[in-house]
């Protein structure tokens, strides 16, 4: 409101000169045809009046030129008009060049940027997020939150990245705003006081904006959910003092994630699955060898892989360029790894695999090319650090690519979007590669080639009647009985439960014969048309019933009457 | 002294002026009312509009929206003027002279509304 109207004012505060310049100019031009004497065609004297007069300099001031009207002109009239033109002309062209500079104003466009930009969340009539940051984890985030169906609002200081957000094809219309997102007044102007607002993610690549953001995001909606991403352990501590919901350290959780793919490859895959929206098909699950390995890179990340990398059965030889910069230990190799003579130096040929973890994605490519050269049995992990760089990683056929934005996007999208995947991938954590093997050949039998889609339903009133209906008329409802085909009860839609929650306890992969009570949660991955055809089961109260018990019941209150009729 | 202001009151006191100037007469007599005054009171309030654009303040606003009721009904007083001597054919008959006139009245008191207005900041600057 207060954009719009400022607006107004700034426009009309600054065409204040060129409008009263272009009014004393008409009036000068009117007055002067009234008062200069003409002829009629009759010759008689005649003076135009002030009608014909507005109408002759309106016409004459657009340079239209309909000529002289109503009688031909006399010199004098004439040599008036001369001087009218000239004056309408100029004075025309100076409101018109002011009026093209204000647009032309950043001041003035970003007003209208803000504006557009506030009208656009007002408008959101469905729950939405915040995102605050559009670099390569935001722009995943969105695109995975827009193509589930749920709005994203964008914050990012830069302009050129607000740019990418309009070009970037979103299946929704997602507003975003060019701002500082650490100002609450620009927060707020992205709806965090709205009451669809459903979250904040701060996921800037400074930690201090994105800790205003979160206790802006806490104080002023304390009831929003708060996603932070923290590069240093002590501001991710700060957040969880104050609420924050969800702190997300990258380098931890991609280093996480990539000891996991080397340890568990098959857990590896699993979450790959379920946390992948773009739907590629399945793939064979990796096999790292275990023994020497060669990491490159001994930065943040490269020290955090240690850390999880310590437990395994693997002997690791670092290479760092800057030893006193990172605080290395003393037995590495100095050097970046991309000349033969340092990966040399770490035994490259008696290796079996490794690991190109610096925070450059042309060195990393290098290590690997390099390597390989060497001795091409390797097993080969690059760190991809920027989405552009998507078709030369493809290209280097690296047998692991692990990229940083897409994980924390992936694990932010689980916590949005399903979070009763993100509880089933937290329990499934203490399981072995072997139960994971099992449960991807389980999710292969029903699903066949495709990923799995996972969708989640909550045994309630509102989300699914035709349960809470038939469990209240004391009849118990069966896992079994929701994977049943609507169409014939003795066919099976591809869907495997995949956990279910009751009263804050969870059942992991739940058994075939599970009965549900009211205010359960089931998590079930499977094909899209299975999702589909399972909520329209648990909405209508009579497929359930179908195949529940294989009766077709009747509807309208008189076959109603007629079946009971039979049955007595 | 502000230049600004100077130039503030000037139109806006002109055209109290002016607009009084040319209500003045019997209300029903075409000789009593010169068209060059109504073209002058109309230019000057339109531009008095013009100098109250942007203006944040609540007086800012009042003074706007005089300036605007006085502007439409030296327009209308103009189009009635200008629609019986050239469309309707019929010249300034004494019923027409009437409505120009008193339509000029209405935009007078408009005009005397903004005078007031502006005196009572002036006496609230104390300066």
């Amino acid at each position: 409101m207060q954009a719009d109207t400022s607006i107004v004012y700034i426009l009309l505060r600054r065409l204040r000169t060129p409008l009263v310049v272009l009014i004393s100019v008409y009036a000068i031009s009117i007055i002067g045809m009234t008062l200069i004497p003409g002829v009629d065609d009759q010759g008689k004297p005649w003076r135009m009046d002030f009608f014909h007069a507005f109408y002759f300099v309106s016409f004459m001031g657009t340079t239209i030129g309909f000529g002289e009207i109503p009688y031909a002109f006399t010199g004098a009239q004439r040599a008036w008009t001369l001087v009218t033109i000239y004056l309408t002309v100029i004075s025309w062209l100076y409101t018109i060049g002011v009026l093209l500079r204000i647009f032309q104003d950043p001041g003035f466009r970003r007003l209208v940027d803000y504006a557009s930009f506030t009208r656009a969340v007002r408008r959101i009539r469905d729950p939405f997020f915040i995102i605050c940051g559009y670099g390569d984890t935001g722009s995943l985030l969105v695109r995975a939150l827009t193509e589930r169906g749920l709005n994203a609002v964008v914050i990012d200081n830069s302009n050129e990245r607000i740019e990418k957000l309009e070009t970037a094809g979103l299946p929704l219309y997602v507003p975003g705003l060019a701002a500082d997102s650490a100002d609450p007044a620009i927060l707020n102007r992205a709806g965090l006081a709205h009451h669809n607002c459903a979250g904040v993610v701060a996921l800037t690549n400074n930690d201090k904006t994105n800790l205003t953001i979160a206790i802006t995001g806490k104080l002023i909606a304390p009831d929003t959910r708060v996603f932070c991403r923290a590069e240093s352990h002590d501001i991710a501590a700060n957040m969880t003092s104050f609420g924050t919901d969800y702190t997300l350290n990258p380098f931890d959780s991609f280093a996480e994630r990539f000891a996991m793919a080397i340890h568990s490859p098959s857990m590896y895959l699993l979450y790959d699955w379920f946390t992948s929206e773009h739907q590629t098909p399945l793939t064979e699950p990796l096999s790292p060898p275990g023994g020497d390995w060669i990491l490159c890179g001994y930065g943040r990340f490269g020290k955090a892989l240690q850390r999880y990398l310590a437990s395994e059965d693997m002997d690791i030889t670092i290479i760092e360029a800057d030893p006193e910069g990172t605080g290395a230990p003393a037995d590495i190799i100095v050097g970046r790894g991309t000349e033969a003579e340092t990966l040399e130096k770490a035994h490259v040929k008696k290796a079996l695999g490794i690991i190109a973890g610096t925070n450059n994605d042309a060195n990393n490519l290098s290590i690997i090319m390099t390597a390989k050269a060497l001795n091409p049995e390797l097993f080969t992990v690059a760190r991809q650090n920027e989405t552009r760089n998507d078709a030369i990683f493809n290209a280097a056929n690296i047998d692991l690519v692990v990229e940083r934005g897409d994980i924390i996007a992936r694990k932010i999208s689980a916590l949005i979007i399903t979070p009763l995947l993100a509880d089933f991938l937290k329990f499934s954590r203490p399981y072995d590669n072997q139960w994971a093997n099992i449960l991807i050949s389980r999710i292969s039998g029903v699903t066949g080639n495709n990923p799995p889609y996972t969708w989640a339903i909550e045994v309630d009133e509102t989300n699914a009647p035709a349960i809470y209906e038939t469990l209240n008329e004391n009849l118990s409802v069966t896992l079994k009985d929701l994977g049943r085909d609507p169409r014939n009860r003795d066919a099976r839609i591809k869907c495997l439960p995949l956990m279910i929650k009751h009263n804050q306890s969870q059942t992991l992969l739940p058994e075939e014969d599970t009965k549900l009570s009211i205010g359960d949660q089931i998590l079930y991955c499977g094909s899209k048309s299975a999702s589909r055809n399972m909520i329209y089961m648990i909405q209508n109260y009579n497929t359930l019933s179908y195949v529940r018990t294989g009766d077709e019941l009747s509807s309208g209150i008189i076959w109603k009457y007629f079946a009971g009729k039979k049955a007595r | 002294m502000n230049l600004e202001k100077v130039v503030f009151a000037f139109f806006i006191v002109l055209a109290l002026t002016l607009n009084f100037g040319f209500f003045i007469g019997e209300i029903h007599n075409p000789e009593h009312h010169n068209v060059y005054e109504l073209y002058a009171a109309l230019v000057v309030s339109l531009i008095a509009t013009v100098m109250k654009f942007g203006d944040r303040t609540h007086m800012g606003a009042v003074l706007l929206a005089t300036s605007l009721v006085a502007d439409l009904q030296l327009i209308v007083a103009a189009i009635v003027w200008g629609w019986a001597t050239n469309i309707n054919g019929d010249g300034l008959t004494e019923p027409i002279m009437v409505s120009i006139a008193s339509l000029s009245g209405g935009a007078l008191l408009a005009n005397i509304t903004s005078v007031v207005l502006l005196v009572i900041e002036t006496v609230q600057i104390r300066r």
